[in-house]
Protein backbone atom coordinates (compact mmCIF):
# COMPACT_ATOMS: atom_id res chain seq x y z
CA UNK A 1 0.00 0.00 0.00
CA UNK A 2 2.10 3.36 -1.01
CA UNK A 3 1.53 5.64 1.67
CA UNK A 4 -0.31 8.42 -0.20
CA UNK A 5 -3.63 6.54 0.27
CA UNK A 6 -3.66 7.13 3.75
CA UNK A 7 -4.78 10.77 3.40
CA UNK A 8 -6.74 12.70 0.94
CA UNK A 9 -5.70 15.24 -2.11
CA UNK A 10 -4.72 18.33 0.02
CA UNK A 11 -7.36 20.97 0.40
CA UNK A 12 -6.38 24.47 1.48
CA UNK A 13 -7.16 24.03 5.02
CA UNK A 14 -4.88 20.43 5.11
CA UNK A 15 -2.22 22.67 3.55
CA UNK A 16 -2.45 25.32 6.13
CA UNK A 17 -1.60 22.81 8.66
CA UNK A 18 0.85 21.35 7.04
CA UNK A 19 2.27 24.36 7.38
CA UNK A 20 2.10 24.68 10.95
CA UNK A 21 3.05 21.06 11.12
CA UNK A 22 6.07 22.11 9.37
CA UNK A 23 6.86 25.06 11.52
CA UNK A 24 6.44 23.01 14.95
CA UNK A 25 8.77 20.41 13.61
CA UNK A 26 11.04 22.78 12.24
CA UNK A 27 11.59 24.63 15.63
CA UNK A 28 12.00 21.24 17.79
CA UNK A 29 14.83 20.42 15.88
CA UNK A 30 16.03 23.74 15.33
CA UNK A 31 15.73 23.87 19.60
CA UNK A 32 17.95 20.33 19.54
CA UNK A 33 20.24 21.61 17.16
CA UNK A 34 20.80 24.86 19.19
CA UNK A 35 21.16 23.15 22.02
CA UNK A 36 23.73 20.24 20.55
CA UNK A 37 25.69 23.80 19.02
CA UNK A 38 25.91 25.53 22.38
CA UNK A 39 27.18 22.58 24.35
CA UNK A 40 29.79 21.62 21.89
CA UNK A 41 30.88 25.27 22.14
CA UNK A 42 30.58 25.50 25.84
CA UNK A 43 32.63 22.89 25.89
CA UNK A 44 34.84 24.20 22.68
CA UNK A 45 35.02 21.15 21.13
CA UNK A 46 33.90 23.60 18.01
CA UNK A 47 37.78 24.82 17.96
CA UNK A 48 39.19 24.52 15.03
CA UNK A 49 42.79 22.79 16.94
CA UNK A 50 40.10 19.47 17.13
CA UNK A 51 39.35 20.11 13.61
CA UNK A 52 42.18 20.91 11.69
CA UNK A 53 43.62 17.61 11.71
CA UNK A 54 41.26 16.77 8.80
CA UNK A 55 41.89 18.97 7.01
CA UNK A 56 45.48 17.70 6.54
CA UNK A 57 47.27 14.87 5.20
CA UNK A 58 48.52 13.14 8.41
CA UNK A 59 45.32 12.26 9.74
CA UNK A 60 44.10 10.51 6.71
CA UNK A 61 47.67 8.75 5.98
CA UNK A 62 48.01 7.39 9.63
CA UNK A 63 45.02 6.76 10.83
CA UNK A 64 41.87 6.72 8.88
CA UNK A 65 43.34 5.26 5.25
CA UNK A 66 45.12 2.60 6.54
CA UNK A 67 41.69 1.94 9.32
CA UNK A 68 39.77 1.85 5.91
CA UNK A 69 42.33 -0.92 4.47
CA UNK A 70 41.91 -3.14 7.17
CA UNK A 71 38.05 -2.95 7.47
CA UNK A 72 37.63 -3.18 3.74
CA UNK A 73 40.01 -6.13 4.08
CA UNK A 74 38.58 -7.90 7.29
CA UNK A 75 35.45 -7.67 5.50
CA UNK A 76 36.50 -8.82 2.45
CA UNK A 77 38.29 -11.60 3.84
CA UNK A 78 34.94 -12.41 5.71
CA UNK A 79 33.07 -12.47 2.57
CA UNK A 80 35.22 -14.58 0.43
CA UNK A 81 35.54 -17.29 3.25
CA UNK A 82 31.76 -17.16 4.22
CA UNK A 83 29.62 -17.05 1.74
CA UNK A 84 31.10 -20.83 -0.21
CA UNK A 85 30.67 -21.76 3.61
CA UNK A 86 27.17 -20.50 2.94
CA UNK A 87 26.61 -21.79 0.15
CA UNK A 88 27.32 -25.43 1.22
CA UNK A 89 25.28 -25.19 4.38
CA UNK A 90 22.69 -23.66 2.80
CA UNK A 91 22.03 -26.49 0.43
CA UNK A 92 22.97 -28.76 2.90
CA UNK A 93 20.13 -27.96 5.07
CA UNK A 94 17.83 -28.62 1.55
CA UNK A 95 19.03 -32.20 1.50
CA UNK A 96 17.05 -35.29 1.29
CA UNK A 97 19.46 -36.99 3.74
CA UNK A 98 18.77 -36.65 7.01
CA UNK A 99 22.06 -37.37 8.38
CA UNK A 100 23.22 -34.05 5.74
CA UNK A 101 20.44 -31.85 6.66
CA UNK A 102 19.97 -32.24 11.06
CA UNK A 103 23.84 -31.51 11.53
CA UNK A 104 23.51 -28.50 9.06
CA UNK A 105 20.44 -27.27 10.14
CA UNK A 106 22.19 -26.97 13.96
CA UNK A 107 24.92 -25.95 13.02
CA UNK A 108 23.31 -22.93 11.13
CA UNK A 109 20.89 -22.39 14.08
CA UNK A 110 23.40 -22.42 16.40
CA UNK A 111 25.76 -19.72 15.15
CA UNK A 112 22.52 -17.60 14.35
CA UNK A 113 21.55 -17.62 18.03
CA UNK A 114 24.87 -16.56 19.36
CA UNK A 115 26.28 -12.55 19.19
CA UNK A 116 29.11 -12.19 16.80
CA UNK A 117 31.14 -10.74 19.56
CA UNK A 118 30.93 -13.48 21.98
CA UNK A 119 32.09 -15.60 18.95
CA UNK A 120 34.98 -13.15 18.60
CA UNK A 121 36.10 -13.33 22.39
CA UNK A 122 36.02 -17.15 21.47
CA UNK A 123 38.24 -17.47 18.20
CA UNK A 124 40.56 -14.65 20.04
CA UNK A 125 41.34 -17.37 23.16
CA UNK A 126 41.57 -20.25 20.61
CA UNK A 127 44.12 -19.06 18.60
CA UNK A 128 45.91 -17.94 22.00
CA UNK A 129 45.55 -21.26 23.86
CA UNK A 130 45.57 -23.60 20.55
CA UNK A 131 47.54 -22.04 17.69
CA UNK A 132 51.12 -20.46 17.33
CA UNK A 133 49.29 -17.42 14.85
CA UNK A 134 51.30 -14.53 15.73
CA UNK A 135 49.65 -11.85 18.71
CA UNK A 136 50.06 -9.01 15.97
CA UNK A 137 47.77 -10.92 13.58
CA UNK A 138 45.54 -12.67 15.95
CA UNK A 139 43.12 -9.79 16.38
CA UNK A 140 42.43 -10.19 12.79
CA UNK A 141 42.48 -14.03 12.89
CA UNK A 142 40.00 -13.77 15.52
CA UNK A 143 37.53 -11.06 14.17
CA UNK A 144 37.58 -12.68 10.61
CA UNK A 145 36.95 -16.19 12.20
CA UNK A 146 33.94 -14.96 14.18
CA UNK A 147 32.55 -12.90 10.97
CA UNK A 148 32.98 -16.12 9.26
CA UNK A 149 31.18 -18.01 11.53
CA UNK A 150 28.77 -16.33 11.89
CA UNK A 151 27.92 -14.71 8.45
CA UNK A 152 27.98 -18.22 7.06
CA UNK A 153 24.85 -19.17 8.79
CA UNK A 154 23.52 -16.55 7.64
CA UNK A 155 24.29 -16.63 4.16
CA UNK A 156 23.31 -20.20 4.48
CA UNK A 157 19.84 -18.73 4.87
CA UNK A 158 20.08 -16.61 2.42
CA UNK A 159 20.89 -19.28 -0.05
CA UNK A 160 18.87 -21.68 0.83
CA UNK A 161 15.52 -19.06 0.84
CA UNK A 162 17.05 -18.19 -2.81
CA UNK A 163 16.52 -21.69 -3.62
CA UNK A 164 13.29 -22.22 -2.34
CA UNK A 165 12.16 -19.07 -4.04
CA UNK A 166 12.19 -20.65 -7.56
CA UNK A 167 9.30 -21.78 -9.03
CA UNK A 168 8.58 -25.53 -8.23
CA UNK A 169 8.49 -26.16 -11.89
CA UNK A 170 12.04 -25.72 -12.30
CA UNK A 171 13.55 -28.86 -10.68
CA UNK A 172 9.99 -30.60 -11.75
CA UNK A 173 11.10 -30.37 -15.20
CA UNK A 174 14.84 -30.85 -14.55
CA UNK A 175 13.61 -34.16 -13.16
CA UNK A 176 11.58 -34.88 -15.99
CA UNK A 177 14.63 -34.58 -18.50
CA UNK A 178 16.54 -37.05 -16.16
CA UNK A 179 18.84 -35.06 -14.50
CA UNK A 180 20.10 -36.29 -11.41
CA UNK A 181 20.10 -34.12 -7.87
CA UNK A 182 23.42 -32.80 -7.97
CA UNK A 183 22.92 -31.55 -11.80
CA UNK A 184 19.47 -30.28 -11.22
CA UNK A 185 20.98 -28.21 -8.02
CA UNK A 186 24.47 -27.38 -10.62
CA UNK A 187 22.97 -26.16 -13.71
CA UNK A 188 19.32 -25.55 -13.20
CA UNK A 189 18.72 -24.19 -9.54
CA UNK A 190 21.59 -22.57 -8.52
CA UNK A 191 22.18 -19.75 -11.33
CA UNK A 192 18.97 -19.23 -11.20
CA UNK A 193 18.89 -18.34 -7.30
CA UNK A 194 22.13 -16.59 -7.49
CA UNK A 195 20.44 -13.49 -9.05
CA UNK A 196 17.39 -13.95 -6.84
CA UNK A 197 19.77 -13.77 -3.81
CA UNK A 198 22.84 -11.15 -4.77
CA UNK A 199 20.89 -7.97 -3.86
CA UNK A 200 20.78 -9.86 0.22
CA UNK A 201 24.24 -10.95 -0.20
CA UNK A 202 25.11 -7.30 -0.35
CA UNK A 203 23.52 -6.00 2.05
CA UNK A 204 24.64 -8.58 4.20
CA UNK A 205 28.28 -7.06 3.45
CA UNK A 206 27.40 -3.67 5.05
CA UNK A 207 26.43 -5.89 7.74
CA UNK A 208 29.90 -7.20 8.07
CA UNK A 209 31.42 -3.49 7.50
CA UNK A 210 29.63 -2.37 10.46
CA UNK A 211 30.51 -5.48 12.63
CA UNK A 212 34.41 -5.08 11.29
CA UNK A 213 34.13 -1.91 13.82
CA UNK A 214 32.98 -4.02 16.99
CA UNK A 215 35.90 -6.50 16.55
CA UNK A 216 38.36 -3.58 16.36
CA UNK A 217 37.35 -2.14 19.37
CA UNK A 218 36.97 -4.70 21.64
CA UNK A 219 40.33 -6.92 20.40
CA UNK A 220 42.21 -4.15 19.10
CA UNK A 221 41.88 -4.53 15.77
CA UNK A 222 43.46 -1.84 14.10
CA UNK A 223 40.37 -0.94 11.96
CA UNK A 224 38.96 2.28 11.44
CA UNK A 225 37.08 2.79 14.31
CA UNK A 226 39.68 2.05 16.64
CA UNK A 227 42.25 3.84 14.68
CA UNK A 228 39.91 6.98 15.10
CA UNK A 229 40.18 6.74 19.15
CA UNK A 230 43.63 6.54 18.89
CA UNK A 231 44.09 9.59 16.41
CA UNK A 232 41.88 11.33 19.19
CA UNK A 233 44.08 11.02 21.89
CA UNK A 234 47.13 11.54 19.43
CA UNK A 235 45.25 15.03 18.22
CA UNK A 236 44.20 15.75 21.93
CA UNK A 237 40.83 14.72 22.82
CA UNK A 238 38.75 16.00 19.88
CA UNK A 239 37.06 12.25 20.26
CA UNK A 240 33.68 13.73 19.09
CA UNK A 241 35.36 15.26 15.51
CA UNK A 242 37.26 11.83 14.80
CA UNK A 243 34.08 9.68 15.75
CA UNK A 244 32.16 11.87 13.27
CA UNK A 245 35.12 11.56 10.88
CA UNK A 246 34.38 7.91 11.42
CA UNK A 247 31.08 7.44 11.17
CA UNK A 248 31.39 9.73 7.87
CA UNK A 249 33.61 7.25 6.43
CA UNK A 250 31.09 4.19 7.36
CA UNK A 251 27.91 5.84 6.23
CA UNK A 252 29.99 6.77 2.79
CA UNK A 253 31.17 3.48 1.93
CA UNK A 254 27.99 1.72 3.20
CA UNK A 255 25.99 3.76 1.19
CA UNK A 256 27.82 3.04 -2.17
CA UNK A 257 26.95 -0.60 -1.30
CA UNK A 258 22.80 0.02 0.01
CA UNK A 259 22.50 1.75 -3.42
CA UNK A 260 24.32 -0.70 -5.10
CA UNK A 261 22.77 -3.73 -3.84
CA UNK A 262 19.27 -1.52 -4.49
CA UNK A 263 20.23 -0.88 -8.18
CA UNK A 264 21.36 -4.48 -8.57
CA UNK A 265 17.60 -5.86 -7.35
CA UNK A 266 16.06 -3.21 -9.76
CA UNK A 267 18.09 -4.18 -12.85
CA UNK A 268 17.97 -8.52 -11.85
CA UNK A 269 14.03 -7.56 -11.61
CA UNK A 270 14.26 -6.21 -14.97
CA UNK A 271 16.16 -8.84 -16.75
CA UNK A 272 13.84 -11.56 -18.73
CA UNK A 273 16.35 -13.90 -18.45
CA UNK A 274 15.85 -14.69 -14.48
CA UNK A 275 12.71 -16.15 -12.75
CA UNK A 276 12.07 -12.21 -11.00
CA UNK A 277 12.61 -14.12 -8.28
CA UNK A 278 14.23 -11.71 -5.37
CA UNK A 279 14.83 -12.07 -1.53
CA UNK A 280 13.68 -8.98 0.67
CA UNK A 281 17.09 -8.20 2.50
CA UNK A 282 17.20 -10.21 5.77
CA UNK A 283 16.48 -7.48 8.22
CA UNK A 284 20.10 -7.06 11.06
CA UNK A 285 23.24 -6.96 13.10
CA UNK A 286 21.91 -7.40 11.57
CA UNK A 287 18.74 -8.39 10.96
CA UNK A 288 21.33 -7.57 12.68
CA UNK A 289 22.26 -6.09 14.04
CA UNK A 290 24.50 -6.37 13.85
CA UNK A 291 23.17 -9.56 12.99
CA UNK A 292 21.55 -9.48 9.25
CA UNK A 293 20.65 -7.03 7.75
CA UNK A 294 18.38 -5.85 10.72
CA UNK A 295 21.34 -4.16 12.29
CA UNK B 1 33.25 -29.48 36.15
CA UNK B 2 31.30 -26.03 36.91
CA UNK B 3 33.68 -24.84 39.21
CA UNK B 4 35.31 -22.28 37.47
CA UNK B 5 31.67 -20.35 37.78
CA UNK B 6 32.51 -19.52 40.90
CA UNK B 7 33.09 -15.94 42.05
CA UNK B 8 31.67 -14.78 38.91
CA UNK B 9 27.44 -13.18 38.54
CA UNK B 10 26.90 -15.30 35.78
CA UNK B 11 23.25 -15.01 36.23
CA UNK B 12 23.34 -11.04 36.88
CA UNK B 13 25.33 -10.45 33.98
CA UNK B 14 22.75 -12.27 32.14
CA UNK B 15 19.73 -10.11 33.60
CA UNK B 16 21.52 -7.13 32.67
CA UNK B 17 21.07 -8.73 29.00
CA UNK B 18 17.68 -9.11 29.63
CA UNK B 19 17.13 -5.50 31.28
CA UNK B 20 19.12 -4.05 28.22
CA UNK B 21 17.12 -5.90 25.80
CA UNK B 22 13.77 -5.28 27.74
CA UNK B 23 14.51 -1.26 27.81
CA UNK B 24 15.50 -0.76 24.53
CA UNK B 25 13.06 -2.99 22.85
CA UNK B 26 10.00 -0.85 24.64
CA UNK B 27 12.15 2.46 23.64
CA UNK B 28 12.66 1.75 19.83
CA UNK B 29 9.23 0.63 19.74
CA UNK B 30 8.17 3.60 20.20
CA UNK B 31 10.28 5.71 18.28
CA UNK B 32 10.00 3.63 15.44
CA UNK B 33 6.96 3.99 15.37
CA UNK B 34 6.62 7.24 15.16
CA UNK B 35 9.56 7.61 12.71
CA UNK B 36 7.76 4.84 10.29
CA UNK B 37 4.78 7.56 11.06
CA UNK B 38 6.70 10.13 9.64
CA UNK B 39 7.78 8.13 6.88
CA UNK B 40 4.00 7.93 5.45
CA UNK B 41 2.89 10.63 6.52
CA UNK B 42 1.19 13.93 4.89
CA UNK B 43 4.13 16.83 5.88
CA UNK B 44 7.08 16.85 3.84
CA UNK B 45 9.67 18.04 6.23
CA UNK B 46 8.76 14.91 8.05
CA UNK B 47 9.02 12.47 5.63
CA UNK B 48 12.32 13.76 4.66
CA UNK B 49 13.54 13.68 8.05
CA UNK B 50 12.55 10.04 8.59
CA UNK B 51 13.87 9.28 5.96
CA UNK B 52 17.43 10.45 5.96
CA UNK B 53 17.13 9.08 9.74
CA UNK B 54 17.23 5.70 8.52
CA UNK B 55 19.49 5.99 5.83
CA UNK B 56 22.14 7.56 7.87
CA UNK B 57 21.79 5.28 10.82
CA UNK B 58 21.12 1.83 9.78
CA UNK B 59 24.97 2.84 8.01
CA UNK B 60 26.60 3.45 10.86
CA UNK B 61 28.07 0.41 13.37
CA UNK B 62 26.17 0.43 16.19
CA UNK B 63 29.93 0.13 17.98
CA UNK B 64 30.38 3.74 16.74
CA UNK B 65 26.74 5.24 18.15
CA UNK B 66 27.32 3.60 21.49
CA UNK B 67 31.35 4.91 21.88
CA UNK B 68 29.85 8.52 20.77
CA UNK B 69 26.81 8.40 23.34
CA UNK B 70 29.50 7.31 26.34
CA UNK B 71 32.99 9.29 25.00
CA UNK B 72 31.34 11.65 23.26
CA UNK B 73 27.78 12.50 25.02
CA UNK B 74 28.85 11.71 28.23
CA UNK B 75 32.60 12.32 29.22
CA UNK B 76 32.84 15.31 26.67
CA UNK B 77 29.78 17.22 27.02
CA UNK B 78 28.61 15.70 30.49
CA UNK B 79 25.05 14.63 29.37
CA UNK B 80 24.16 12.09 33.01
CA UNK B 81 20.88 10.91 31.56
CA UNK B 82 19.84 11.75 34.96
CA UNK B 83 22.34 8.99 36.34
CA UNK B 84 24.06 11.31 39.35
CA UNK B 85 27.70 10.24 40.32
CA UNK B 86 26.57 6.42 39.71
CA UNK B 87 28.73 5.61 36.59
CA UNK B 88 27.14 2.26 36.08
CA UNK B 89 23.71 3.66 35.97
CA UNK B 90 24.99 6.53 33.29
CA UNK B 91 26.54 3.66 30.92
CA UNK B 92 23.51 1.68 31.42
CA UNK B 93 21.06 4.36 30.44
CA UNK B 94 23.49 5.92 27.69
CA UNK B 95 23.59 2.14 25.79
CA UNK B 96 20.11 1.84 25.76
CA UNK B 97 20.08 5.22 24.34
CA UNK B 98 22.36 4.04 21.87
CA UNK B 99 20.40 1.09 21.43
CA UNK B 100 17.32 2.73 20.66
CA UNK B 101 18.64 5.23 18.49
CA UNK B 102 19.91 2.46 16.17
CA UNK B 103 17.53 -0.24 16.49
CA UNK B 104 14.37 2.42 15.86
CA UNK B 105 15.22 2.24 11.84
CA UNK B 106 15.12 -1.38 11.67
CA UNK B 107 11.78 -1.34 13.94
CA UNK B 108 10.81 1.62 11.33
CA UNK B 109 11.57 -0.31 8.54
CA UNK B 110 9.84 -3.36 9.74
CA UNK B 111 6.43 -1.87 10.61
CA UNK B 112 6.72 -0.15 7.08
CA UNK B 113 6.93 -3.65 5.23
CA UNK B 114 3.84 -4.01 7.40
CA UNK B 115 2.14 -0.84 6.22
CA UNK B 116 2.27 -2.55 2.77
CA UNK B 117 0.60 -5.66 3.14
CA UNK B 118 -1.99 -3.65 4.08
CA UNK B 119 -4.76 -4.17 1.23
CA UNK B 120 -5.45 -0.40 -0.51
CA UNK B 121 -9.55 -1.02 0.22
CA UNK B 122 -8.47 -1.29 3.90
CA UNK B 123 -7.58 2.98 4.05
CA UNK B 124 -9.61 3.67 1.04
CA UNK B 125 -12.83 2.45 3.65
CA UNK B 126 -11.50 4.32 6.09
CA UNK B 127 -10.99 8.01 4.27
CA UNK B 128 -14.45 7.37 2.90
CA UNK B 129 -16.11 7.35 6.24
CA UNK B 130 -14.48 10.47 6.41
CA UNK B 131 -11.46 9.59 8.79
CA UNK B 132 -8.45 12.29 8.82
CA UNK B 133 -4.75 10.86 8.15
CA UNK B 134 -4.22 9.88 11.96
CA UNK B 135 -7.68 8.12 12.45
CA UNK B 136 -7.06 6.28 9.69
CA UNK B 137 -3.00 5.25 10.52
CA UNK B 138 -4.15 4.89 14.40
CA UNK B 139 -7.77 3.41 13.52
CA UNK B 140 -7.30 1.30 10.87
CA UNK B 141 -3.61 0.92 9.42
CA UNK B 142 -1.15 0.32 12.13
CA UNK B 143 -3.37 -2.16 13.86
CA UNK B 144 -3.00 -4.33 10.94
CA UNK B 145 0.44 -3.47 10.56
CA UNK B 146 1.40 -4.90 13.26
CA UNK B 147 -0.20 -8.16 12.73
CA UNK B 148 1.87 -8.35 9.82
CA UNK B 149 5.17 -6.52 10.94
CA UNK B 150 5.11 -9.77 13.75
CA UNK B 151 7.65 -11.59 12.02
CA UNK B 152 10.02 -9.19 11.25
CA UNK B 153 9.74 -7.42 14.39
CA UNK B 154 11.03 -10.47 15.91
CA UNK B 155 14.15 -10.77 13.84
CA UNK B 156 14.74 -7.04 15.20
CA UNK B 157 14.34 -8.30 18.62
CA UNK B 158 16.14 -10.80 18.26
CA UNK B 159 19.61 -9.16 16.68
CA UNK B 160 18.22 -6.45 19.24
CA UNK B 161 19.01 -9.00 22.16
CA UNK B 162 22.55 -9.87 20.61
CA UNK B 163 23.27 -6.36 20.08
CA UNK B 164 23.17 -5.59 23.32
CA UNK B 165 26.40 -7.23 23.17
CA UNK B 166 27.71 -4.21 22.23
CA UNK B 167 27.02 -2.18 25.16
CA UNK B 168 30.55 -3.89 26.41
CA UNK B 169 32.41 -1.41 24.83
CA UNK B 170 31.53 1.28 27.36
CA UNK B 171 31.78 -1.25 30.26
CA UNK B 172 28.36 -2.31 30.62
CA UNK B 173 28.52 -5.55 33.15
CA UNK B 174 26.47 -7.63 30.43
CA UNK B 175 27.11 -10.72 29.57
CA UNK B 176 30.16 -10.56 26.80
CA UNK B 177 31.95 -8.37 29.09
CA UNK B 178 32.10 -11.22 31.68
CA UNK B 179 32.93 -13.42 29.38
CA UNK B 180 35.71 -11.19 27.86
CA UNK B 181 37.35 -11.75 31.90
CA UNK B 182 36.13 -14.97 32.90
CA UNK B 183 37.97 -16.51 29.27
CA UNK B 184 41.30 -14.55 29.94
CA UNK B 185 41.50 -15.56 33.72
CA UNK B 186 39.81 -19.14 33.55
CA UNK B 187 41.28 -22.03 32.11
CA UNK B 188 38.32 -23.73 30.92
CA UNK B 189 37.89 -22.03 27.48
CA UNK B 190 35.65 -24.34 25.51
CA UNK B 191 33.15 -24.74 28.53
CA UNK B 192 33.36 -20.80 29.24
CA UNK B 193 32.41 -20.56 25.62
CA UNK B 194 29.66 -23.25 25.67
CA UNK B 195 28.00 -21.77 28.96
CA UNK B 196 27.50 -18.44 27.29
CA UNK B 197 26.36 -19.45 23.63
CA UNK B 198 24.06 -21.62 26.12
CA UNK B 199 22.83 -18.51 27.61
CA UNK B 200 22.27 -17.04 24.66
CA UNK B 201 20.29 -19.48 23.13
CA UNK B 202 18.35 -19.19 25.56
CA UNK B 203 17.20 -16.17 25.09
CA UNK B 204 17.14 -16.05 21.29
CA UNK B 205 15.57 -19.29 20.12
CA UNK B 206 12.90 -18.89 22.01
CA UNK B 207 11.90 -15.86 21.35
CA UNK B 208 12.07 -16.67 17.95
CA UNK B 209 9.94 -19.42 18.10
CA UNK B 210 7.23 -17.66 20.53
CA UNK B 211 7.15 -14.44 18.41
CA UNK B 212 6.47 -17.21 15.53
CA UNK B 213 3.59 -18.54 17.17
CA UNK B 214 2.24 -15.17 18.15
CA UNK B 215 2.98 -14.14 14.26
CA UNK B 216 0.43 -16.91 13.23
CA UNK B 217 -2.35 -16.26 16.00
CA UNK B 218 -2.82 -12.72 15.21
CA UNK B 219 -2.53 -12.64 11.86
CA UNK B 220 -5.42 -11.36 9.45
CA UNK B 221 -6.29 -14.45 7.35
CA UNK B 222 -6.95 -12.24 4.24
Amino acid sequence: MSASVLYEAQGPRAKARNVIYTAVFLVAVAVLLWWVYTSLDEKGQLDWALWSPFFGSEAWTTYFLPGLKNTLLAAALSLVIALPLGAVLGIARLSDHAWVRVPATVVVEFFRAIPVLILMLFCREVYVAYTGVSSDSRPLYAVVTGLVLYNASVLAEVVRAGILSLPKGQSEAAMAIGLRKNQMMRMVLLPQAVTAMLPAIVSQIVVIVKDTALGGYMLAFPEMLSNATTASSYYGANIIACLTVAAIIFIVVNFALTSFASWLEKRLRRAKKSTGATLAPDGGVDQSGFGGATN
Amino acid sequence: MFDFLEGYDLLGAFWATVQLTVYSAIGSLIWGTLLAGMRVGPVPLMRTFGTAYVNFVRNIPLTVIILFSSLGLNQTLGVKLGGGEDFDTINFRLAVLGLIVYTSAFVCEALRSGINTVPLGQAEAARALGLNFGQVLQLIVLPQAFRAAVNPLANVLIALTKNTTVAAVIGVAEASLLMNEMIENEAQLVLIGAVFAFGFVCLTLPTGVLMGLLGKKVAVKR
